[in-house]
Parts: structure tokens; sequence; C-alpha cells
């Protein structure tokens, strides 16, 4: 116990100013209203969901939680069921054998909810395009209310996709 | 030469790891593939490609490693009738690629005890094959289906729904378990976590797992048909993205098949520097790694902590090569990445910093009884059925197989590096834990040798353009997962015909079905984690 603690005090606060807004990444207008948005911006619940990605944007949005971006220290958490939560992150292409399953996790969702498209996958297709097996980007899908672009975007982006969709 | 058959004549490749190739018979491919088992030899590969075009045939690929070297076996299969031997019976691995080539091209493995579909789901019918050149891969497929009655390939016990596109579910069959009291949990493909796709099927009484089925082919996003339209440098970008987290190892293998087939060596800058790049992925990697394996006994101390430093070797993979995960830093013929005499001393210094920080936490690791009684005998592959079923990579080797490509095959500049192999015997979450402790403190250590050898004047590297018409190519690169292969093949104009990357999760996604064996359910995750395999790799 004594090691743990002393390497906790010797780590120090690692934790970094959060990114503002950014109204560029909303390619839509802003759906709910200011109440809602308030709320959520006091304790946000995000379902990750990847739908046909490489993993290279789950690597990111692992690094969103750790102590550096600390999007927890924001009041964000992840949680484990589409039920319980506000906001989907989702990465893409989706892959044709996702698309049932990421309109489903879309529809267990709770109204007022929101999408945030994380990787230039998920906001045109990318790399993989359309195909046989691809549907391209999420938007093909469901709707998208913030896309973040980058081939995997960096952490700070991820955060600021989140903010950008609470913020009015 | 690694093996001798009457009717196998093998040619040496021009390749940067010892490999040969030959054509062989149908006939053949049963006794060399045995023979090859007997002699200790593993499978690494199998996937199939379409030359009726060329050579009227279609041909079933095959790689095979032994002590001496890699194997490549070229099988000439009937443009009609494309069938072969079943050789799961010999490496059990090769029963989901036997699967998936079916899938992907129609070929058969006779006599094969499972013809269930594997890559396939509901997207594309059964009876029409992506990877076949007549198949329009651009579009989506929402004509009915062209052929009601289901192929002999497919299993008598798969019942095939109305097939119309999209709307149709998945239909596999399970193998269920029955007896009182047991019940199935179906889990996924949305999983719970950060985490890619896949459907779990645990059959389980109280708490203890009695079996566990995965059913993979989720990210199937059509990796190997787009490769056919791209060009050779187009290619390495989306080879760099089979799977995210181990973009170096699959741009190298890459860069190593296109290199073979045109002959010609990169710089020796070049080949440092990937080196370089390999061993700060594999560093990265364990780094996570090893935090969740602290999270997932809700040792959230340990999460924190590696993660902390996980972000400062992103950082300065950032600062110095311009991307946090090195992605299109290698390219055939050369790399786009550099290094200048303050980016060796930033290395130097977090490989300091690194080799003293872990030091601590693996202490702390060792120490914390928590964590050591989640760890300790939890999902374990005993070294006899590793050997059995072929587990490979990191945790191949914590189970005592002793094989890592950068020490049995040390291609440049690992040939002058002595890499010293990090095996153990338990094979249990601990050992695996292990092994990522050992590989990451090598790194460090190969990674202060690789600065210090490293040529720093030499002219910039001419990325490759063009391959020979008719080639054939392999690449294989040790990632921190396990051995990564690239094949590529290119066509009469030497354009990319077929490429083939393998992701070593294809032979250890079987082992984790048995490593959950008796293991209580809520155990799953940390022993998911502690194999950590990649979906989007086997999905392709």
């Amino acid at each position: 116990m004594y090691q743990i603690l002393k390497q906790i005090i010797k780590t120090g606060i690692k934790t970094e100013t959060p990114p503002q807004a950014d109204e560029a990444m909303r390619p839509v207008e802003q759906r709910l209203q200011q109440s809602i948005l308030d709320a959520f911006g006091g304790a946000l619940a995000i379902r990750m969901v990847d739908a046909g990605s490489c993993n290279g944007c789950e690597l990111e949005i692992h690094a969103v939680n750790n102590a550096y971006y600390n999007i927890e220290g924001l009041g964000i958490k992840f949680v484990a069921s589409p039920r319980h939560a506000d906001l989907l992150l989702v990465t893409g292409p989706v892959s044709r054998h996702m698309e049932i399953a990421l309109k489903r996790t879309y529809d267990a969702t709770p109204e007022p909810k929101l999408v945030v498209a994380i990787g230039d996958c998920a906001c045109d297709g990318g790399i993989f395009g359309e195909s046989y097996a691809s549907c391209g980007k999420i938007s093909n899908v469901i709707p998208v209310d913030v896309v973040v672009q980058g081939c995997p975007p960096t952490p700070v982006a991820i955060l600021q996709g989140i903010l950008t969709a609470i913020s009015k | 030469m690694p093996i001798k058959h009457p009717n196998l004549k093998l040619n040496r490749m021009t390749d940067a790891v010892p490999a040969w190739s030959g054509d062989i018979a149908p006939d053949d491919l049963y006794a060399i593939c045995q023979q090859v088992r007997e002699g200790g030899g593993r499978l690494v590969a199998l996937w199939g490609s379409d030359a009726r075009i060329e050579k009227n045939c279609f041909m079933l690929h095959v790689t095979l490693m032994t002590e001496s070297g890699l194997i490549c076996l070229n099988v000439k299969l009937s443009a009609v009738q494309p069938v072969y031997p079943d050789i799961s019976r010999i490496f059990p691995a090769a029963n989901r690629m036997q699967r998936a080539a079916y899938d992907m091209l129609g070929l058969y493995a006779q006599e094969g005890h499972d013809h269930r579909k594997w890559l396939r789901h509901a997207s594309w019918h059964s009876g029409s094959f992506p990877l076949r050149k007549d198949f329009d891969g651009s579009s989506h497929l929402n004509a009915p289906h062209p052929n009601p009655l289901p192929p002999a390939g497919e299993g008598a016990n798969v019942h095939s729904p109305a097939e119309n596109g999209i709307q149709t579910l998945d239909d596999y069959a399970f193998v269920q378990v029955e007896g009182q009291g047991v019940h199935e949990i179906p889990v996924g493909p949305v999983h719970a976590g950060i985490i890619e796709p896949g459907h779990f099927r645990f059959s389980i009484i109280g708490e203890r797992v009695l079996r566990l089925e995965e059913r993979l082919g989720y990210v199937h996003k059509g990796t190997e048909k787009r490769f056919e339209s791209m060009s050779l440098q187009q290619g390495a970008k989306l080879v760099g993205r089979v799977s995210g987290d181990s973009t170096v190892a699959y741009a190298w293998a890459y860069a190593m098949a296109a290199e073979s087939i045109a002959n010609i060596a990169p710089t020796k800058r070049a080949l440092w520097l990937r080196a370089l790049l390999l061993e700060r992925e594999r560093v990265a990697n364990h780094l996570g790694d090893l935090g969740y394996l602290g999270n997932d006994v809700a040792l959230a101390f340990g999460f924190a902590q590696f993660w902390i430093l996980k972000e400062q070797v992103l950082r300065n993979n950032a600062k110095l090569f311009g991307h946090r995960y090195l992605m299109d830093k290698i390219v055939p013929g050369g790399g786009s990445a550099n290094i200048s005499a303050e980016g060796k001393r930033i290395i130097e210094e977090e490989c300091a910093m690194l080799q003293r920080e872990v030091s601590i936490l693996r202490g702390i690791y060792d120490e914390h009884a928590g964590l050591q009684d989640r760890f300790i005998s939890t999902g374990t592959v005993t070294p006899k059925l590793a050997d059995q079923l072929g587990l490979c990579g990191l945790a191949g080797r914590a189970s005592a197989q002793a094989w890592d490509a950068r020490v049995q095959f040390p291609c440049a500049p690992y040939d002058k590096l002595d890499v010293r192999m990090a095996t153990y015997r338990n094979g249990d979450v601990a050992a695996r834990a292990i092994v990522r402790f050992d590989e990451l403190f090598e790194s460090l250590r190969l990674q202060r040798e690789i600065l210090a050898n490293m040529i720093y004047e030499e002219g910039e590297p001419t990325p490759l353009e063009k391959l020979p018409a008719n080639g054939f190519g392999i690449g294989m690169v040790e990632g921190w997962r396990g051995e990564v292969m690239v094949a590529i093949h290119t066509d009469g104009e030497g354009k990319l015909a077929r490429v083939h990357p393998h992701d070593p999760s294809w032979q250890n996604w079987p082992l984790l079905e048995h490593a959950i064996i008796d293991n209580i359910v809520p155990d799953f995750p940390l022993i998911n984690k502690s194999f950590n395999l990649s979906y989007s790799g086997q999905d392709l």
C-alpha cells in the first residue's frame, strides 16, 4: 500500500485543460433544448459502438480515459448499455454485418440522444468506402450530430467532439 | 531445404526471411502438412486466390513454418470444382481459415468436419464469393438470392433462410450444451466496454463456464477485395489499417513482401528505423494491456499509471514521427520516418524513464495479493494444448511455445540485435502478464541498441511504385501480438491481384475458447484482455 501511495504522490496530477467546443464539427443544427443540454452537461453517459473500425479509433477513445484527458473529471463516463446512455460514440465504417446491431443499439438508446461519429471512416467511409461489405459512413445508417475527423482523431479532438455535441 | 517430398520441388524465395515456395497437386497437400507437423512445424496461414483468367484454376496457398524457414505451398485447384483435402486434422487452426476460404472464394475442404460459414453472415449470398474476380465488390447486393438452394459446401445442419440482403439476420448453428442446469449467455456483438464487436456464446452451469463458442466476422469490411483496386502505395495505407494497433507490423510485412517480389533491399537506415518503430509499437501496446489487466481486477491504480506512461510514448511518437500510432511511416521501398540527434536523445530519455517506472509498477503488481490472486491459475492454456492447437505469439510464449520471428528468422536489422525471447510455462493470465513485462524491458534494450547502431547519414530511400508481373512475395514480422504475415500476388501487369494479410489472432482465438473452460464468467474479461486478440485483423 505504501508503494502505491508513494507512486500516486510522485506522479502528481497530469490532467490538462479540456478543449472548447467547435461548431465546425457539427454538420447539422443542435437538436436539443438548452434545458436538456444543461442536464447533460452535468453528467453525460456515453455508449461506445465499434461498427467496423480497424481498432485505431478505439485506442484513442481509451486514451480519452487516461489521466491527461481525464474525461470522467468532466462528469462524462462510458456506460455498458445503450439503455443507460445519452450519447453514442460510433466508430466505423459501418460493416454490413454490424448494420443491424448498430440500428438496434440506436433504437435501444432513450430519447433525447446524440450521436458522435469518430474518425475518417465514420465521417465519410474513409479508406474502406462503400462496398459489398461496408455501408460507409455512420450517417448512412443512423442520424449523426457531430463528426470528428482524423485517422485516428486525437484524444483532444474526440473530447472536443463530445463537448460540441452537448454545447448550444 | 526445410523438407523433402518426391512431388515437391521447393524454390528459395528472395525474401528477407528464409522462405521457399513450391507448386503441388491437391493430393500431396495432406502428406506434406503431416510431414511438417511431425517435424515440429506449424501452420502460419491458409488463403486462396482466383487464377482462372491467367491459369484457368483456383489456387490455395498454405504457409507453414519449420525450424529452418517458411514453406509456401501453392496448390492448383480445379476452376470448376475447387476442392482440396482438409488439413484441420493436422493443424486445428486451419479450420476457420478453410471456412473463410470457402466464404470468400468457394474453395472447399473435403472431409472437413466443420463446414459452417465463418466470415460470411448475411450481407452476401451463400453461392457468391467476394474474392472471385467476377464478383462486383463495389456495390451492395440487394438482389434476391440467385440460387435458392444452399450449395454443397454449406453444412447440412445449417438452415439457410430466405436471404434477401441485409434485412436477413445472420443464421449460425452454435453448438448447444445440454443437461440439467445448463444455460446460455449470449454476449455481443456490441460489447460492454470500448472494444471491437464479436459474439460470444457461453454455456454455463452456475458461474462455471462449460463451453464458449465465438462467432466473429462482424467487422468484415471487404479489406481484401479493396486491395484489388489499389496501387502498391495505396495498399500500404490500407494494410496499415487491417488492425490499427499493429499498423507498423502490417506495414513492414507488406513492404517486405513487395520488396521480395521486386527483389530489392531497402536502405540499411530504413531497416533500422522500421525496427525502432516496431519496438515502439510493442512497448505502447504492452503498456496499455498491463494497465487494463490491472483495471480488470479492480486495481484502477494500474490503469492510471500505465496509461500515463503509454500517453508519454504516444506523444513522443507524434513529436518525432508525426503520428501517435506510427501509421503510414513504412512504405514499400523504404519509409517516411526519420530521426534526428534530438529525437535520439528524447527516445533514450523515454527508455530510461520507462525502465525506472515500469520496474516500480512491476514490483507493485508482484506484491499485490488481490491482483495475483486473480491472475494466477486463471485462463490456463497448458503447453501441451498450446502445441496441439498452434497457439502463437505472445500468448504462445506464455505457454512455452518458443517461437519469435525476431529470434528464429531474424531479418535485418534483427540479425544484429540478438533478441532475447521471453517465455514462460504456466500459460495463465499471470504468465501472459509476465511475458509482457519481459518483452517490454527487452524492447527498451533493443531501442537503445538500435539508436546506437543506426546509420544516420544515407540517401533518401526511393518508394517502390510498381511491381514485376505475376509475382508472389510474403513478408513476416513479429508484431506485439505475434507473427503478422502479408502475402502479395501480382497480375500480368504487375498490379495487386491479391493481398492477404494474416493476423496471429486467427491461431489464438480458438485457444481463448479453451482458456475459459472451468473458469467463472466474471473472469472472462480478464482472460480475454490477457490475450487481447484482434477482431478487425481476423474479420478483414
